[in-house]
């Protein structure tokens, strides 16, 4: 086994260019994803900011659902898991209980973590076991062919709903913080240096950390939505949908209307759930 | 004829869109579903029909299959003529409930795209979901065609209601081989299908009815478990003749039979196949080759698998001299796959028992073509020659 080496320390930089072969599974390659879809770019980021944390593959394990997005452990050369649709973090939990010393990584989609797998979502922030849990949110269940997610914003269409969705949405952020996870962020396949930026410090963070991740879907939902490209689609819902919530503050509301905020939303200081264990262990062995 | 006026035929569907075809025709009150491939497309389909108004049914697009089941068995029990469809891990994840759905005895009709189970992963053709639910309590029907799975789902909502049965019905078909093959098929007239499957008027008191408060699904201790049990068991008994009435009725509009099994060239067979689905169509090519070199073969192709038919089995079965049982799922006894062990136990009382091996074949989609029926049927050929058995159960096609 590999030891961990000191992280890498903040103020963070970008190594370029970087090599991502040594993290990937070069027979796994070509991957499934369409052209135009955001979750290769966010792999990258994945891997230029585990890379940046020093720590070693072998003492990290990167664990899935199912859905594109949750294909991503199958390109990693990490300890990784590919799960059921939905059950991704309930498999996190056990891998994480039996080696607490394991840097354990969920990818997951929109899709995996907030319907099927919504449940679970809401326990592992309750716990805030030391867990990073990454939400590919491109708005749609894009393996099945684009029905809607409990992301699809109102009045956009998906195969589930032809003349656009009438049901309210899940902001990831928003439950993740209200049901108890102590590092909470967004970041977007468009402003990929900022996200791999977000998820080393999502990784380095000590409990429960959440990341909702915006990207696209150009095959299902760029298509039914009538977006021009999957470049529009970025520029529209990644670039002009969101806001750096360092600028938000500055800016008068009606400039920040409609718009998400990027960034780190959330932080707070809990017990993390492995520690908590290992705790009572100890007082009930009377250590 | 009249009824026979009314039909379009070479009409070219997809398994998942005739499917979805046939729902729109019985136009169920409540449908409640969740995406998964390959039998994502019927409920797309259908989600095409409510949103232009070409169907009454309310559709809820739930966050999994377990909450589709549980909101169809919410619907069935509020009395509303229900449908929904899954493959593989939905239908696994539905588990729990499609016990509270034949518990409760609601006539709820589900399509089953059948499909591999994980892990690991895979989206192909195998029988291993349906299979593993086949002692849930669903009266069970499989269509080799894409004619057969239309067929079966307008059937399956007539024997479902059924006062004297209530139970939930499972109608299989393979993935991607059926759900996604275009074929011709005929079609029936609305109309038809109405008068067919009549309008639903539940025989036992609804929730919504509150001139007759009922509950469902009430805790039954030791002193009146066994007895919801028994009536359960005793409506599956029943309910092979009305899948047989049913499908009487059946042929007179639509002109085509169907029973509780499908005998192909069986009458003067020496060694026979029993293979369920679209696999049959294949067997079919090769029994044709084999007989047209005068070897006397056949196939049966089970239809009904839940109530199992084992007394027309048996009958169906008994002047073979050697049959060849293929099973697209294992349940791993080590003996035999579900098919299998269910077809031998038939045969038990016969007083000159056929010999009988098992090949599992088809796992996660792999390829069951002609060449391998012919060499399945060649090797029963020799066992009847040599009059021994030298592997009752075993794999073909696979790689060791
Ligand atoms: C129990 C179960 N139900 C349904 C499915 C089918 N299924 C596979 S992926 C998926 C949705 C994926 O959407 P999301 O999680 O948003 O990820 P994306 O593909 O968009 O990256 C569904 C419904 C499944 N595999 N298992």
């Amino acid at each position: 086994m590999s030891t961990q080496t000191a992280a890498r320390t903040v103020p963070y930089k970008e190594k370029a260019p970087f090599d991502y072969s040594s993290y990937m599974r070069k027979g796994k390659l070509p991957h499934i994803w369409c052209s135009g879809c955001g979750h290769g770019i966010v792999l990258k980021s994945l891997l230029r900011a585990i890379d940046a944390t020093g720590i070693q593959k072998d003492d990290i394990a990167i664990v899935s659902g199912i859905g594109c997005s949750s294909r991503t452990p199958g390109y990693l050369d990490f300890n990784t898991l590919h799960t059921l649709h939905g059950r991704a973090l309930p498999c996190a939990t056990g891998i994480k209980l039996a080696k607490p010393k394991l840097k354990v990584i969920v990818v997951t989609g929109d899709g995996d973590a907030l319907a099927i797998g919504g449940n679970h979502f809401i326990h592992a922030c309750r716990r805030n076991m030391d867990l990073t849990i990454m939400v590919y949110n491109n708005y749609i269940y894009g393996m099945t062919s684009g029905q809607s997610s409990p992301t699809t914003p109102q009045s956009m269409i998906a195969t589930t709903a032809r003349y656009g969705s009438i049901e309210p949405t899940f902001d990831t952020c928003t439950l993740a913080k209200a049901a108890g996870a102590t590092f909470v962020a967004r970041g977007t396949a468009y402003h990929a240096q900022e996200l791999e930026k977000t998820i080393y410090d999502a990784i380095m963070h000590k409990g429960t950390s959440v990341l909702d991740i915006l990207d696209s879907c150009p095959t299902y939902y760029g298509r039914f939505n009538k977006f021009k490209s999957a470049s529009e689609m970025m520029e529209k819902i990644e670039k002009d949908g969101t806001l750096s919530i360092s600028q938000a503050d500055k800016l008068p509301p009606e400039k920040r209307e409609g718009k998400l905020l990027r960034g780190v939303l959330h932080k707070s200081e809990r017990p993390e759930y492995c520690e908590e264990y290992e705790r009572l262990m100890e007082k009930a062995q009377g250590k | 004829m009249a009824a026979e006026a009314k039909i379009k035929c070479s009409v070219g569907l997809t398994g998942n869109s005739a499917v979805a075809y046939a729902m729109k025709q019985i136009n169920p009150d409540v449908v409640a579903a969740y995406p998964i491939t390959p039998s994502t497309t019927i409920v797309e389909e259908f989600s095409g029909y409510v949103a232009d108004g070409k169907v009454d049914t309310e559709f809820v697009t739930v966050e999994s299959e377990h909450s589709a089941m549980s909101a169809c068995i919410g619907a069935s029990a509020a009395g509303a003529r229900v449908m929904t469809a899954t493959s593989s891990q939905g239908l696994a994840l539905m588990w729990e409930m499609l016990y509270i759905a034949s518990g409760m005895r609601l006539p709820i009709v589900m399509t089953c795209v059948n499909r591999a189970l994980s892990a690991p992963l895979n989206i192909h053709c195998d029988h291993s979901d349906s299979m593993g639910a086949r002692d849930s309590g669903w009266i069970q029907l499989y269509s080799e065609t894409v004619q057969e799975a239309y067929d079966n789902v307008i059937q399956a909502v007539r024997i479902a209601e059924q006062e004297n049965i209530l139970l939930p019905v499972m109608v299989c078909l393979d993935g991607f081989i059926t759900s996604h093959s275009i074929e011709n098929l005929c079609l029936l007239d609305d109309d038809v299908i109405k008068k067919f499957i009549g309008e639903y008027k539940p025989s036992q008191p609804s929730l919504l009815d509150v001139d007759h408060p009922t509950t469902y699904g009430a805790v039954a201790l030791p002193d009146s478990y066994m007895e919801a049990r028994r009536q359960q068991a005793e409506a599956m008994t029943l309910s092979k003749d009305v899948i047989i009435n049913a499908a009487k009725d059946f042929e007179k509009i639509s002109g085509r039979s169907y029973g509780l099994m499908e005998k192909y060239r069986m009458d003067d067979a020496d060694a026979a196949i029993v293979i369920l689905n679209s696999a049959a169509g294949t067997t079919k090519v090769a029994v044709d080759e084999m007989r047209n070199k005068g070897l006397k073969v056949g196939l049966l192709k089970p239809r009904v698998f839940r109530p199992f038919p084992y007394i027309e089995m048996a009958e169906a079965l008994k002047n073979v001299k050697v049959i060849g049982v293929l099973d697209r799922a294992d349940s791993y006894t080590s003996f035999g796959g579900p098919l299998f062990t269910e077809i031998r136990s038939s045969l038990y009382e016969l007083d000159k028992r056929p010999k009988i091996i098992n090949r599992i074949f088809g796992l996660g989609g792999r390829d069951y073509g002609v060449k391998d029926s012919l060499a399945v049927f060649e090797e029963l050929l020799k066992i009847k020659d040599m009059g021994k058995i030298d592997k009752v159960y075993d794999y073909i096609s696979v790689r060791e």
